[in-house]
């Protein structure tokens, strides 16, 4: 198991789009992926799930990954989340 | 007429107009009311066939958002047709669904049920964080939702709908309008909605009469009732008197022969019976109006607004976003010009996440002073207008000018973003014209000098007169003291006029007095160039710019200069332009 924090880089933080990229990405992954916030937890690939988050620029989660290829998995993530899914930042 | 109908009352609803044109017809009462779910215990052998169901509701759902997909992405564009796409991606969460699936099995539950619960749990979260936009984002799933339940029901929410109809409703989504208008509607009144609501948008690029903002029409029409629908007027009148009836069918004949008279001016020139050639140009919101604005007669576009590229997103389009968008208008529109204006925010149009509340938004943060405090957002915009300048036919235009110190800056960010399209090698039209917005008193003022320093101008009448009468004309205290004819209004135009015509440039009006028939003869004789408005509001100014002779316009613009109250004026207008502005143009201006 891994567990990651990261924070929200985009200026619009994480609003529709960013929550499918996320999604996308983390479904080309065996591993599970969970996302921890203000004390709930969301299965990070589901979509409406993700949707629920309300995470504006600057806020912080934590993530945990747990399967056969986590490392991977949390790689990728946490990249898209430091480069800030790609949007303004 | 049935005889059951002739004992009903006749009820007037007002509203607000949101496009023009009369509507007789049966009321086809548009329910959105969730549908009702029930908690209904399944026997061990129905549990396989409620599986069933679910997934074929599932297939159906999707099969019917794909279709509003693509048929929004043509009808309204790419960018709001986005709000279908996240839709369509909860159906497909595999993971959502699994969990239904299990709980089905498991609590041997209905599926409508379970699907309501289960989705509730989330939407509840987005509720709970008292976030504008996670509400809206509750209300989307809440879509969804219904239209899986409503599948699993097996209702078919459109198949009611029986021949031509007028819709009432609550309220009117984008996906509502878009499947409506593939059936025979006549009209639409709804109780919520402005004349910016994606409905009120939608039906008059459709030309489908409609009124918004009638408060309590889906309580007072059922299915079935007649109605008449005013789209000039904003009213929605339920079961009509005989002599209403009379009347407006005779109105519906008059439009309709109009309509007709109208359409044959469209490859005539907007010119007075002594040949003065003016220009007719539309007003757009959208890419995908340029073709219904060039059947309307449009020779250009006159302001394309951009602030639809800010819809329903919460950051700013990059530039190849935005070069992509205003390159689609540019090909579209070519060989016509088509002026493009920079962001238009603030006020009481899209606000930036970042801005804080003011207390006077009007007099605040907005239009180009947002643009020469957020320098980027500013250069990523010209270097994408820039870069869709290419076939030569496309303009830029900034609003809120207030000083000449902001158009010079302007232009100077203007040459560093041709510098950068040079250097990066992006081919542009260097000579591309720059004009300016006059809709700030100080910049009416000073015209002339603001005229001599760019290529054109053009006047934002409706911001214009509010800040010059200082009249909100939204607050329904002051807002019978706004009107395009004050008398300081008319001396405003001419003074500003004149002062382009002074500098050699040529000057337009891209408000909202551009497209008011009354209006027209008065800046017909002030000597305005251009008139950009609405598309459906291009014929009727061209009737009667083609019904005069431009020494008369003179003389009635020079009359209309010797009043001193509004009221006078108006008076004047009215009788002055009788013989030239068929009563049917002036159908809306009634009180």
């Amino acid at each position: 198991m891994i567990e990651r924090e990261v924070t929200i880089k985009n200026r619009a933080g994480l609003h529709t789009r960013p929550a499918a990229t996320l999604v996308k990405l983390a479904a080309k992954y065996k591993s599970d992926f969970f996302i921890y916030k203000d004390g709930v937890e969301i299965n990070g690939k589901s979509i409406i799930g993700v949707m629920t988050l309300a995470a504006e620029q600057g806020s912080k989660m934590l993530l945990r990954f747990e399967g056969e290829d986590e490392e991977e998995a949390a790689a990728a993530i946490v990249a898209l989340f430091e480069e800030g899914f790609g949007e303004p930042i | 007429m049935d005889a059951e109908m002739l004992h009903k009352e006749e009820v007037v609803l007002r509203g607000v107009a949101a496009a023009p044109g009369i509507a007789i017809g049966k009321a086809y009462l548009y329910d959105k009311q969730t549908p009702k779910v029930v908690e209904r215990h399944l026997s061990p052998a129905e549990v396989d066939s409620e599986i069933e169901r679910l997934k074929h509701a599932l297939q159906r759902s999707t099969k019917e958002l794909e279709k509003i997909l693509s048929f929004a992405e043509q009808k309204i564009g790419d960018r709001k047709a986005k709000i279908f796409e996240a839709q369509i991606m909860i159906l497909h969460d595999e993971l959502l669904f699994r969990e239904i699936e299990r709980r089905i099995r498991d609590e041997a539950k209905s599926a409508d049920f379970i699907v309501s619960d289960e989705i509730g749990k989330y939407q509840r979260l987005m509720l709970s964080a008292e976030d504008e936009y996670m509400r809206e984002r509750a209300f989307e799933v809440e879509d969804v939702k219904n239209r899986i339940i409503r599948n699993i029901h097996q209702d078919r929410l459109f198949s009611k709908l029986e021949g031509a109809s007028v819709i009432v409703s609550e309220t009117l989504t984008a996906a509502d309008t878009v499947l409506f208008s593939r059936n025979e509607v006549l009209g639409y009144a709804t109780d919520f909605g402005g004349v910016t609501s994606h409905a009120a948008i939608l039906s008059r690029s459709l030309r489908i009469p409609a009124v918004v903002g009638l408060h309590k029409a889906s309580k007072m029409v059922s299915s079935g009732d007649l109605v008449i629908i005013d789209g000039f007027r904003g009213l929605l009148i339920v079961h009509p008197s005989q002599e209403r009836l009379q009347e407006y069918e005779e109105k519906l004949t008059q439009y309709r022969r109009f309509e007709v008279e109208l359409e044959r001016l469209h490859d005539l020139p907007a010119e007075t019976l002594d040949h003065h050639r003016v220009r007719m140009l539309a007003n757009l919101e959208f890419a995908d109006e340029v073709n219904s604005a060039k059947q309307q007669g449009a020779e250009g576009i006159g302001l394309f607004r951009t602030e639809s590229l800010l819809i329903n997103r919460d950051d700013f389009p990059s530039e190849d976003e935005q070069a992509l968008i205003y390159d689609s208008v540019a090909a579209k529109a070519f060989p016509d010009i088509v002026v493009i204006r920079t962001f238009d925010i603030g006020g009481d149009k899209v606000m930036l996440d970042s801005a804080a509340p003011e207390s006077n938004p009007f007099l605040g943060w907005r239009g180009i002073r947002i643009g020469l405090d957020r320098t980027e957002l500013l250069l990523t915009q010209l270097r994408a207008i820039l870069r869709a300048s290419g076939r030569k036919n496309v303009a830029i235009m900034l609003p809120m000018v207030a000083t000449l110190k902001e158009v010079r800056r302007v232009k100077r960010f203007l040459e560093q973003a041709k510098e950068e399209l040079r250097s990066a090698s992006i081919p542009f039209d260097d000579a591309i014209p720059l004009g300016v917005m006059i809709e700030v008193p100080s910049a009416a003022v000073m015209a002339e000098q603001i005229a001599k320093e760019v290529d054109f101008l053009s006047i934002g009448t409706n911001d214009l007169i509010q800040y010059t009468l200082a009249v909100d004309r939204g607050n329904d205290n002051v807002a019978k003291l706004y009107s395009e004819f004050d008398p300081s209004i008319l001396w405003t135009l001419k003074h500003i006029i004149d002062s382009a015509h002074r500098a050699g440039r040529k000057v337009s009006i891209c408000g909202e007095m551009a497209g008011n028939p009354v209006a027209t003869i008065l800046l017909l004789g002030f000597g305005l160039d251009e008139f950009s408005m609405v598309p459906s509001l291009i014929p009727g100014v061209k009737k009667v710019i083609r019904s005069v002779t431009l020494k008369e316009a003179q003389r009635i613009a020079k009359a209309a200069l010797e009043f001193t109250t509004v009221e006078e004026v108006e008076e004047f207008l009215r009788e002055g332009v009788k013989t030239y502005v068929s009563p049917l143009l002036l159908l809306d201006r009634e009180e």
